[in-house]
């Protein structure tokens, strides 16, 4: 074979793309798939509530990664200001996990029970309110909109498709639980249970 | 992991390096020959700019072999085919605790010293007020703000107003076990709009007079009197505020008191025992402790 055969021909090209580009993910992630430490939920984690899940999903509309992580690593610098490092079984239940990739906020894997309910709707305000130099937006149209629990239902029952073991009581009792809930009440009961199943020292 | 995903791992990563291997010498082989430009005659662009297959640039080259090597080293180094990490026995678990470990060795008999101390005698102290100063930022700013001057539901720490008791020991307690406290919602037991509009009154009024003569002062002291007590004074016992004073937690405008009436409040002070251990925390009580003095 030579390079005008491969420059000219684009069906082979291709191929040899896909195959050459496939190595990485082929070596370092298909293996995760069959390690039971990526795979099986560490004790106490459990899918996410009615509420939480809801939660979860406005977190994942309003962009919230795009500022926060979800990933605190193994150094010691971040432990001592975030808590215990994260672990692959906290994450099994995200479909997909909010790691995040950039620290314009705090790293908010151990955000929950850090501040109280209270902290975070004036918070979610308007957080200049509490932290006077603080350049996150505010989000008030989350108090003003209510969570859809036909749509949580609809959700929770395509995770449990997918194979998380969600309950079908659990799903009949989800827009129930949601009833009456902004999702303002749903991102607080979201991010007061980050990482909360590995919280002691 | 198992022993087939080991060999799965190894076998595509070794082909891999050993392809990029035979790739340079292939293309290196390849020299433009004469030949080779009469053939590209067809590939003219512009008159005269002519595609060929040069030789790669020897310092791009070398740099390849090089990284193909250290690639080598690297793979038999540091865990990459095998749990057990490695020739270095390299594990990131093991990095972080001997990183923790030596910074408990190192600062460890700072923290224990301090944490032996009275917070009394640690207030005088410039260093570990420097220290709590740190602390306070990271863990209580949020809160509390950077000037400890508190918000709205959050309390200054700065004045003689102290909910829950402004005693080393109070403050220390407050930190380590955290504090809830709960004004009940009342809205339902008042009779109509002006029955609460008349306590918002009443109550806004205490720190001038306790007005005896209002319908509101019955109710104060059938309801309110248990936590904030006959003068209004508070209780520390159970965080109740002090309503006889110009400090008002939540805010002193009708809408705020009337607020804390009808829907109740909840204020939270997280517990730091599992975040920051008892020494960390007594350093932090000296710190909070210096600022109201």
């Amino acid at each position: 074979m030579n390079h005008e055969k491969v420059e000219k021909n684009i069906g082979i090209m291709a191929i040899l793309i896909v195959l050459v580009i496939s190595i990485g993910g082929l070596v370092e992630i298909v293996p995760l798939m069959a390690s039971s430490a990526a795979t099986e939920p560490l004790e106490g984690i459990r899918p996410y509530p009615a509420l939480q899940l809801a939660g979860r999903d406005i977190y994942v509309r309003e962009g919230c990664y795009v500022c926060h992580s979800q990933q605190i690593r193994p150094f010691r610098s971040e432990t001592e200001r975030y808590g215990p490092y994260s672990v692959a079984g906290e994450f099994v239940y995200d479909r997909p996990f909010q790691f995040g990739s950039k620290r314009t906020g705090p790293d908010l894997a151990r955000v929950g029970k850090r501040y109280s309910d209270e902290w975070h709707r004036i918070h979610f305000m308007n957080p200049r309110d509490l932290v006077p130099e603080s350049n996150m937006p505010g989000y008030p149209w989350l108090a003003s909109n209510d969570v859809d629990g036909e749509l949580v239902t609809r959700k929770m029952r395509a995770l449990q498709r997918l194979g998380d073991p969600y309950s079908d009581e659990e799903i009949a009792a989800a827009a129930a639980a949601v009833a009456g809930r902004t999702e303002l009440d749903a991102i607080i009961a979201y991010l007061q249970n980050l990482g909360t199943a590995r919280s002691a020292r | 992991m198992s022993a087939g995903w080991t060999w799965y791992v190894l076998i595509m990563t070794l082909a891999s390096v050993a392809a990029c291997f035979w790739l340079i010498v292939w293309t290196n082989r390849q020299r433009a020959s004469e030949s080779e430009i009469a053939a590209s005659e067809a590939h003219v662009w512009d008159e005269d700019i002519r595609e060929l297959n040069n030789p790669l640039p020897m310092w791009w080259l070398w740099s390849f072999i090089i990284t193909l090597v250290w690639g080598i080293g690297y793979f038999v180094m540091y865990p990459s085919f095998s749990d057990t990490g490695g020739l270095l026995g390299w594990s990131q678990e093991a990095q972080y605790e001997a990183q923790v470990a030596a910074a408990e060795e190192r600062y460890g008999p700072i923290f224990a010293s301090y944490g032996a101390m009275a917070v009394e005698e640690l207030v005088d102290d410039p260093k570990a007020m420097n220290i709590g100063a740190s602390l306070y930022a990271n863990y209580c700013s949020q809160c509390h703000g950077a000037n400890a001057l508190g918000a709205a539901g959050f309390p200054n720490l700065t004045d003689d107003t102290w909910n829950w008791g402004g005693s080393p020991a109070n403050i220390e307690y407050a930190i380590t076990n955290g504090r809830n406290a709960t004004m009940p919602a009342l809205g339902a037991v008042f009779a109509s709009d002006e029955a609460i509009n008349e306590m918002v009154r009443y109550v806004r009024n205490m720190a001038n007079e306790m007005d005896t003569t209002s319908p509101a002062h019955a109710t104060y002291m059938q309801l309110c009197v248990a936590c904030h007590g006959p003068t209004g004074q508070g209780m520390q016992a159970v965080g109740a505020p002090s309503l006889a004073d110009d400090v008002w937690l939540y805010g002193s405008s009708e809408s705020a008191v009337r607020k804390s009436f009808v829907a109740g409040r909840n204020g939270v002070m997280p517990a730091h025992m599992n975040m920051l251990g008892s020494d960390r925390i007594r350093i932090l009580s000296a710190y909070i402790y210096s600022l109201s003095r």
